[in-house]
Parts: structure tokens; sequence; C-alpha cells
């Protein structure tokens, strides 16, 4: 029997908002993997704390509904404890790019098998109207009224040279490319990083910018690296240049969860080991 | 009673803390127990670290001023500790370095001689420490061999050159007594979270809980335990609550600073109730203080760490069996309450090493916690009568498990509804009556010294060493508390019966155990504080003794 996805939870996101998108791709795309006999019980969702966070309450399957930027670790912990669950974060890029940035370059770093999807509204939502670390330069904020003064970051570069083994970017309104690119994120092994462009219907409405400059990848090899680098760079961020959606690097590598030991020492085998180190300290 | 203090100094880089190790467990070979106290600055090279080491044939868990052997590697070491020294003390040195009274030995000619490097000068001169405490060689020799994996035939040679150089001056005798495993503090520590189940450690390196990271993550392959070193401590404490989410039973380790950034996922440790169990080992604040000395400074900061209300045990061991026993204990408590457990050291115990005798510590094991016994839906936050809801863990056979850190509702999901955010914070406390209970059945408050005295010394952490020695000899009781929340009201006021005058000892400037305390009605006389990072010695802490009961 295949479960019910949606949970009874009200919903409070603003009409039109992008998260409604990314909430009912991904449970398309967990209703998938249960037809294809994958359990969904050996799925972890980890949320940060944004309007994204709430598709930990949305969503029926587990989840950690953890602290503003802390998804990764979160998550890096329950690879790392048990390498048989999927687990997926889905983060803000305030939460992300700003609180939780050191995280992301680690994870990438140690090519941990999980999989982050950060719902990139470039603005902050839920405290109303700030600019984040991929809003444009000279964005008019609430905490930067007469225009941002910074550069945006390029996430996917920063992803790039960290060493992640799977970068992506997608965007709310390509629902079908949207789907295909978490599946694809998800059954990727290894750090998987998905950045996702979503309108925020209240503060940052890019609709119609964002839909007469995206472009899906063609002819572009995900195995090359520098080619995968020239397309990042594309577009900054900032400026009016076209958008491509796509994989544009993957690679593989060994990942981080799968050099720890496995199983549980037993109780009686434990106190023998204990008392072998004793006895070497005597 | 038998008794010898063995102070061996030099430069950092020369070898000292293990020289330190070494004569302390020949001393052990010899039947005595040893305690061993080790003093460094915070550099690589230079400066000048020394190790006294004591031997006794009662047990002991503190270092005093008076030494019986001074082994110089430096100048500097005769010069610093020329004031512990009487007519008897018999004084070893490098010849080639150092101009002294005493038995010069040329052991950097010796070691060249040898083809050894220059770390061994120190094999040197415990080798003339052993004839000159009239040990015999073959003590000497096993000792060595377990205690130098490397080029042990070239350091036995130069062991023995220094031997054979001296005379026998202050025969130190062998005892028939049991031979005890050595440990610092954090290794007990490290081995009690093992016996009580520990899975994974998660830890970034900071004095003095680096060595328990240094020991876990040198064991994980005899223990089968996953040992991470992340990014920082904000993931350290966020890692393992993800661990623990996943059924790990799983420990943190930090000092002061580190704790500072994992306080966020304490207070959503608070929240969530996904247990984790933290050992803080103190060192000199503020800020970056003194990172290498010791301190009791964090206390009110470990009780009232974290934004929001929230139960926690804060317990505080102050002896290798202690450390043991009790850090098993935290483990345990923390998985049956889901609530944060904090080992609450000092660098004096952490680093210090201690003979252990196992037959001390109460066995305690891996106790089970309350799990789910099915009945769909699982409700993570389900409401009971102690306010701790059965743990399950994923995968779960079709039910989801969600952990939330806004307030929540008995599945996980968010809430803001007034009626359900009080009976939340509510279920929260309630925990901590049932901890309470708990604790009270455990013995949490320990008492030595002469237990009728009406003059007692109020103490936590290592101060229990010292404070022991001093009440002894001088016909106090000694009360410590090992649990400092949640308070053990009933086993304090058990202990302080009869007690008419009370002084604390404390290693911080405010006296912050005698603070919590007074914050309960109990009223402290005298407080013996000391706040310039060293630990007591015995005849430090006599002589304040005496003068505040004078």
């Amino acid at each position: 029997m295949s479960r019910r996805l949606i949970t009874d939870a009200k919903n409070t996101w603003c009409p039109g908002c992008g998260n409604f998108s990314i909430q009912h791709t991904l449970k398309d795309v967990l209703a998938g993997m249960e037809e294809e006999g994958r359990s969904l019980d050996n799925v972890v969702l980890v949320t940060g704390i944004g309007c994204h966070g709430k598709m930990a309450d949305y969503l029926n399957i587990n989840s950690f509904y953890a602290i503003h930027g802390r998804t990764i670790p979160v998550a890096t912990g329950i690879k790392i404890a048990n390498p048989d669950l999927s687990v997926i974060c889905c983060a803000g890029d305030g939460d992300a790019y700003a609180e939780g940035l050191t995280h992301m370059i680690f994870a990438a770093k140690r090519n941990i098998d999980i999989t982050l999807i950060v719902h990139d509204n470039r603005v902050y939502g839920l405290t109303t109207g700030q600019y984040t670390p991929t809003s444009p330069l000279n964005f008019h904020g609430r905490s930067t009224p007469a225009g941002s003064l910074e550069k945006p970051f390029n996430p996917l570069e920063l992803a790039l040279v960290s060493g992640s083994t799977f970068i992506a970017r997608a965007y709310t309104r390509k629902l079908d490319h949207l789907r295909s690119t978490l599946r694809e994120a998800i059954d990727h092994r290894g750090f998987s990083f998905v950045d996702v462009l979503q309108i925020c219907a209240t503060y940052y409405n890019m609709t119609e910018s964002y839909n007469a400059r995206v472009y899906e990848l063609e002819d572009h090899d995900p195995a090359d690296f520098n080619a995968a680098c020239a397309k990042m760079r594309e577009w900054d961020y900032s400026s009016d240049a076209a958008i491509a959606l796509g994989t544009f690097y993957r690679t593989s590598a060994p990942t981080f969860d799968e050099e720890f030991s496995k199983g549980r020492q037993g109780d009686e085998e434990r106190k023998g080991a204990i008392a072998a180190l004793l006895d070497q300290r005597v | 009673m038998n008794d010898y203090s063995i102070l061996i100094g030099g430069k950092a880089g020369e070898g000292i803390n293990k020289a330190g190790s070494v004569i302390a467990r020949i001393l052990s070979h010899l039947g005595y127990f040893q305690y061993m106290y080790y003093d460094y600055p915070s550099l690589i090279r230079g400066g000048h670290n020394f190790a006294i080491v004591r031997a006794s044939t009662r047990r002991i868990g503190t270092h005093r001023n008076a030494i019986d052997f001074l082994l110089a590697l430096d100048q500097n070491t005769v010069d610093t500790h020329r004031w512990r020294c009487d007519a008897e003390t018999v004084v070893l040195f490098n010849a080639n370095k150092v101009e002294a009274e005493g038995m010069g030995i040329p052991i950097e000619d010796i070691v060249d001689e040898e083809g050894g490097s220059s770390v061994m000068v120190n094999t040197g001169l415990i080798g003339a420490f052993g004839r000159a405490a009239g040990i015999p060689w073959d003590t000497m020799e096993a000792v060595l061999t377990l205690e130098i994996p490397k080029k042990i035939e070239t350091n036995l040679r130069i062991a023995r050159r220094g031997y054979d150089t001296v005379e026998e001056q202050n025969p130190i005798p062998p005892q028939e007594k049991t031979t005890h495993p050595i440990l610092t503090g954090n290794e007990a520590i490290g081995l009690g979270l093992l016996e009580a189940g520990l899975e994974a450690y998660v830890a970034y390196p900071m004095t003095p809980s680096s060595s328990l990271l240094h020991f876990l993550a040198g064991s994980a392959g005899d223990f089968g335990i996953k040992v991470i070193h992340p990014e920082n401590e904000i993931a350290v404490m966020l890692m393992a609550q993800g661990c623990a989410y996943a059924g790990a039973r799983t420990a943190v380790g930090t000092s002061g600073g580190g704790f500072c950034l994992m306080s966020e996922g304490l207070s959503m440790a608070g929240m969530t109730e996904v247990p984790v169990v933290i050992v803080m080992g103190q060192r000199g604040g503020p800020s970056t203080g003194i990172p290498t000395y010791t301190a009791q400074g964090d206390l009110h900061f470990i009780l009232n760490a974290g934004q929001g209300e929230f139960p926690r045990f804060v317990i505080s061991p102050g002896n290798a069996e202690q450390a043991y026993e009790w850090s098993a204990r935290a483990l345990n408590l923390s998985w049956k309450y889901q609530a944060p457990s904090f080992i609450l050291v000092d660098k004096t115990l952490a680093e210090g090493t201690y003979s252990f005798d196992r037959e001390i510590p109460e066995p305690v094991g891996r106790e089970g916690e309350p799990r789910w016994e099915g009945g769909s839906p699982y409700h993570r936050y389900a409401d009971t009568e102690s306010g701790v809801s059965p743990l399950a863990t994923v995968p779960l056979g079709g039910e989801v498990i969600k952990v939330n850190s806004y307030h929540h509702d008995e599945h996980g999901t968010t809430i803001e509804d007034p009626v359900l955010v009080a009976w939340l914070n509510e279920k929260h406390m309630r925990k901590e009556e049932a901890m309470l209970d708990q604790i009270e059945t455990l013995s949490p408050v320990v008492t030595a010294g002469k237990r009728s005295a009406e003059t007692a010394l109020l103490c936590w952490g290592s101060n229990i060493g010292v404070c022991t020695e001093v009440a002894e000899e001088a016909g106090l009781r000694v009360i410590q508390p090992l649990v400092l929340s949640p308070f053990p009201v009933q086993a304090f006021n058990a202990a302080l019966e009869d007690v008419t005058t009370l002084v604390a000892v404390e290693d911080n400037l405010t006296g912050q155990l005698t603070r919590l305390v007074e914050g309960l009605g109990c009223c402290v006389d005298d407080a013996i504080l000391r706040y310039d990072g060293r630990p007591f010695s015995l005849e430090e802490l006599r002589e304040h003794v005496e003068e505040v009961i004078a």
C-alpha cells in the first residue's frame, strides 16, 4: 500500500509560493521511488528554518525539523549512523548559504552521501524581506533600503570548487525538469546539490524575468569540470544573462559515510574489549 | 605509609609527559598507587614542561609541593623547582646541559655513543632514577618495553647506561600490592561511555578534551565505534543529534569556548528531546584564557546554557573511578530521559593520570531506555505521566518519526496553539522530576574523610582528591556532590547532617558551587578559592584549611 504523502497540517505558505512546486515535485519523486519498491521508511527529510522548513510538517515522511543553517550536519550524522538511509536536506538560501555555509562547503569536501535541495528564492521570506547571499547587487531589502552593497555568491561555483560530486540547477516553473533533476540528485551516490530557483510571491517575484531567461542545458558533458565551470559562470546571480538549468557537473568518488565501521558491538564483546584495554594499561 | 614524589622537567618536545607516564608505570609496577600532574604551557617546542609523579601506599588524587627526586633535562627545571627540594632530595640532571648540585649524568654523550636520537635523553635520565631509587633492573626493563614500542633495544641500552652511572640514594621499596591500570581522567570517561554502549563520538579538538578524541579515535577499531572530527563545534553538536536520531548512542567533547558554539544545538536537543552526552573539560577563561591550565569556572554556564527552559543532567566526577562509573551513567540517563547529560570535568582530572582500581566503580553496563512497543500511529512526543515519550528509531515499518525544534504536538508537527505550547513546556519540565527521583537513588553525593566531623570541606570535581587527603589528616568531613543538576537536595542534606562549619574549596573566583547551594538555603561559612590556573597541592590546601578553621 502506498502511503499518503501529504500530511493534514495546515499549509501556511503564501498563495503562489514556489514552495508548493518543490513540495509536490518531491512528493511525486518519493511516490515514484515507492512504486519501484523502495521503502520510504528509509527516507529522512532534514529541514532548516525559513518558509522552506515547513516541508517537514507537510510531507508525511520521517523528518528532522532542525534549526536555521544546520540541516547538513544533522543529515551527515544521520547518514553516518545509518548509511542505509536516504537523507534529503531541504534548506533555504539564507539557511544554506549564510548561516550554514561552512557546513555546505564541508559536506561537499567530504562527499557525504546526502542530497541538498536549496529553495533559492534569493530573499528572506519568513523574516519579511531582507537580502540573502544570492540576492543581486543593489537589492532593496528591509535591511538594505538603499540597495545591498555585496555581490552575490554563485552557489554552483562554490559547490564545484568545494568538491561536490553532483551539481544542478532547476526552476519551480519547469516541473518536469525539476522532477527529473531531484530524482537524479537523490539517486546520486555522494554529495548532490540542487539549487532550485524559486519565486517568492510576496518579496521577490521573479517569474517573468526567469521565464524569459531560463533554458535547459544541451550538449553539455557533466563529467567535464572545465565545461561545468564555464557554464556555471554564464550567470552570476546578479546580471541579466541567460540562466542554464540542468546537471552541470557529475562525477563519482568515495563517500565519507562508507569509511566508518558498521554494526553495533554486542554488550559482552564490548566488556571484553574494555577489559583487554585495561589489561594493557597495567 | 610510604609516599614519594618525583618531578621530571624539560622543554616541550622533549617527551616530558611520556617520561612522567613511564615513571608512573614503574612505580605502579612496584605496587604503589600513583597520581601524575602534568604542567605545560600552550606551545609546541621550548618553554618549560614538568610532570610531578606521586606514588603512595594509599589511594591518592593530588600532587605535593615537596619532592624526593628532581630529574632535570634542562637548567630551567633545576632553577624553577629548587624551592621544592630539601637536603634529602635526590637531584639527577643532564650534565651536558645543566649545572647543579647532585648527580650529573652525561646523558647526551651516552645517547650519541649508543646511536640514539635526542628524545632518548629522557630514557637515560629515567634509567638513572631507577638506580637512585633502588628499583630492580628487571622492573625497569619490563616497563620500558611496555611503554616504548619504537627502538626498544637502543632505549634499553641508554637506560641501562644511566642506571649504571649512579648509586642507590633513596630506595623506593616494592610493595606486595596489586598493580592497577593507569588511566587519565579522559580515558576513564571514554571507557565509561563505552561501557554504556557508546557508538559514536563527535568532537573538534580543544584542550583539555582533545586527548579524549585521540583516545577514542585510536581505539575506534577495537570498539567498533564511529569517531568524527567535523568543521566546528556547531557541526559537532548537530551531527551528534543526527547520529542519535538514527539510533546511535553518541557523545561530544569540548571545552568552554567550543561549548559556546554548541549551545544553540543544546537548546535544540532540549526541544527535540534527542539525547546527547556532552563531555565538558573546563580550563581557565574567559575566552581563550589559559588553555592548558585548570579551572572550575563554567558551572553556572553549563547549568544555564541554551535559550528556553529544559532539564539536563550535570554530572561532575572527581577521580578516574568516578569518571568511569558516572560517564556510563550519564549516557544511560540521557537516553532514558531523552535529555542532555553533561560530564563536567576540569583539566586537572581530564589530563591527570590515576591508578584505576577496577573493583571500585559499580558495574553500570548498557541500560535500556523506554522504547515504543507498537500501536499506530507512532507519536514521537506521546504524552506520558513522566513526560518521557517512548523512543523509536528509523526505519520504523510504515510509521514516521518526526522530531522538531519548533513547539510541536505529540506527533512532532509545528504548533502555536497556547494550550499545546503550555502542554509541551510542562512535559519537558515534568521529566526533571523523574530525573531527580532517579538521581536520588544513585548515591549522588559523596562523603569522605572523617564522616562524623562537624567541620566539612565542600568541593566538586578533581578537588575531591586533595580535599580527602587534607581532611583525613585534619579529621574533617568532605562532601562532594557528584550530580549538580537536577541537584540532589535530599542526599546533600543527608551528607550535611550535624555539620556546623562548611568550607567550600573551588577553582574559581566567585564560588560557583557555593552560590548554587546557597540558592538552595545552605549556609557556606567560608570559601577557599583558587583561580590562577593551578590545582591545589596537598601543602597549599592544608595551609589554607588551617587558616580558615583555626
